[in-house]
């Protein structure tokens, strides 16, 4: 249940966040989750739920979360490739000289706050 | 939702023939307590997406105070930095960490230990071992003569940076040295949460499935290196060297491996090496530093 760890993380950047623009509240939180990245969407709008309750900025934001496709770059086409999941083979060579570079990072993207 | 001007006409859509852009020369941080009226929903951005359900869009006028702030903030930022910071200390101190990954019973500690025995007069290693109860496997560690420091994360699946932060104040590693972390024993949430190591090193017994690399891709994608454990049980077994490898290296092309039996010493030589080659050149970086501020301290001086 990495998911608690990182729930926390996004309560830590709410916080920071309401100290520099200087909002009271958070009301909805749109969070970019990589197809890629080590993360499951649904832990992650569990253990928010759970985690924001004990903070003023964050309790009863609401959780919003997009998925970024996985995206990688075939050594072998020289080209971009769509990647659905780690360990599938390039959908143009079949081959896996593949270097992920895009859907491995997971972030807060924006904020509704007032 | 756009993210441009808030207007929410919007689903997740990934794929967008339309080749128009909003210019990103505004500011972001715009209010939204007044009514949008546009007519024409089909924002795009530097990635193709629109998403959430909008807010504008079912805003009452001149009733909220909501506003929007775009923040673009990596969630594992701050366990980033802690990271760079342990990264820049160990390296200061011209150490070799590696952070050791793997399920529960591979025989990491087994390993561990012998490589500790191995190591004995060589060069001074320490260990933070990291499980979500008991000390017994610092104890072991301990029981080869080498430092080691246990670090209960209690329910926590994971080390964290700053649990590592907190653990080389305990621990102390010597300059010049090898520090191993040993993980808690998990394939899944090491792998999101940098320590500060040098590489990742996954452990692969071979009494598990040779497919464990494609069923937990985000770990060998993390690692560096693999080394396959109890190679030594392979007469008894059906698992199949080759193909395990070949499933690494769809994840990780770059991926290095070992096979290694802490039991009979088979393989322990190459992996001694690799850690005594990687403390060099921790050890050559810091010597790089001391001289550089070596040459900056005598030209302030004659000035």
């Amino acid at each position: 249940m990495h998911e608690m760890s990182l729930t926390e993380g996004v309560v830590r950047i709410l916080e920071e966040q309401a100290a520099t623009h200087g909002f009271a509240k958070v009301k909805t939180v749109w969070l970019e989750i990589g197809e890629l990245s080590q993360v499951d969407p649904e832990s992650m709008i569990f253990c928010f739920d759970a985690v924001t309750r004990g903070s003023a900025v964050a309790a009863g934001a609401k959780l919003e979360i997009v998925a970024v496709p996985g995206q990688a770059y075939c050594l072998d086409c020289a080209d971009t490739v769509a990647l659905a999941k780690r360990g599938d083979a390039c959908p143009k060579c079949g081959g896996w000289a593949l270097q992920v570079t895009a859907g491995g990072d997971m972030r807060i993207k924006e904020l509704e706050v007032e | 939702m756009c993210t441009v001007c808030g207007c929410g006409d919007a689903k997740v859509e990934h794929s967008h023939d339309h080749d128009h852009h909003h210019p990103h020369d505004h500011d972001h941080h715009h209010d939204h307590d007044h009514g949008h009226g546009h007519g024409h929903h089909h924002h795009h951005h530097g990635d193709d997406l629109h998403f959430g359900q909008g807010i504008a869009g079912v805003h009452v006028p001149g009733l909220s105070q909501s506003r929007i702030i775009q923040i673009e903030q990596d969630i594992l930022g701050h366990n980033k930095s802690l990271a760079e910071v342990n990264r820049a200390w160990l390296a200061e101190r011209g150490i070799f960490a590696l952070n050791l990954v793997s399920s529960p019973g591979s025989g990491k500690t087994t390993l561990l230990c012998k490589t500790v025995e191995d190591l004995a007069g060589r060069f001074p290693v320490s260990v933070i071992e990291g499980d979500q109860q008991t000390s017994n496997d610092a104890d072991r560690i301990r029981a080869t003569g080498a430092p080691a420091v246990q670090v209960n994360t209690g329910k926590g699946c994971h080390l964290d940076a700053h649990m590592v932060a907190t653990a080389f104040g305990t621990l102390k590693p010597a300059e010049d040295s090898v520090l191993f972390i040993e993980n808690v024993g998990n394939l899944v949430c090491p792998a999101a949460f940098d320590l500060g190591e040098a590489y990742k090193v996954a452990i692969l017994s071979v009494t598990e499935g040779e497919d464990k690399p494609l069923k937990y891709p985000d770990m060998f994608a993390a690692a560096s290196m693999m080394i396959l454990t109890k190679v030594d049980l392979l007469p008894h077994l059906d698992f199949d060297v080759a193909k395990c490898i070949d499933y690494a290296r769809r994840v990780n092309p770059e991926i290095v491996v070992l096979q290694v039996s802490a039991k009979t010493g088979q393989g322990m030589d190459e992996w001694l090496a690799w850690v005594a080659e990687g403390r060099r050149q921790a050890i050559a970086a810091k010597v790089a530093g001391l001289k550089a501020k070596l040459v900056a301290a005598e030209a302030a001086l004659s000035k």
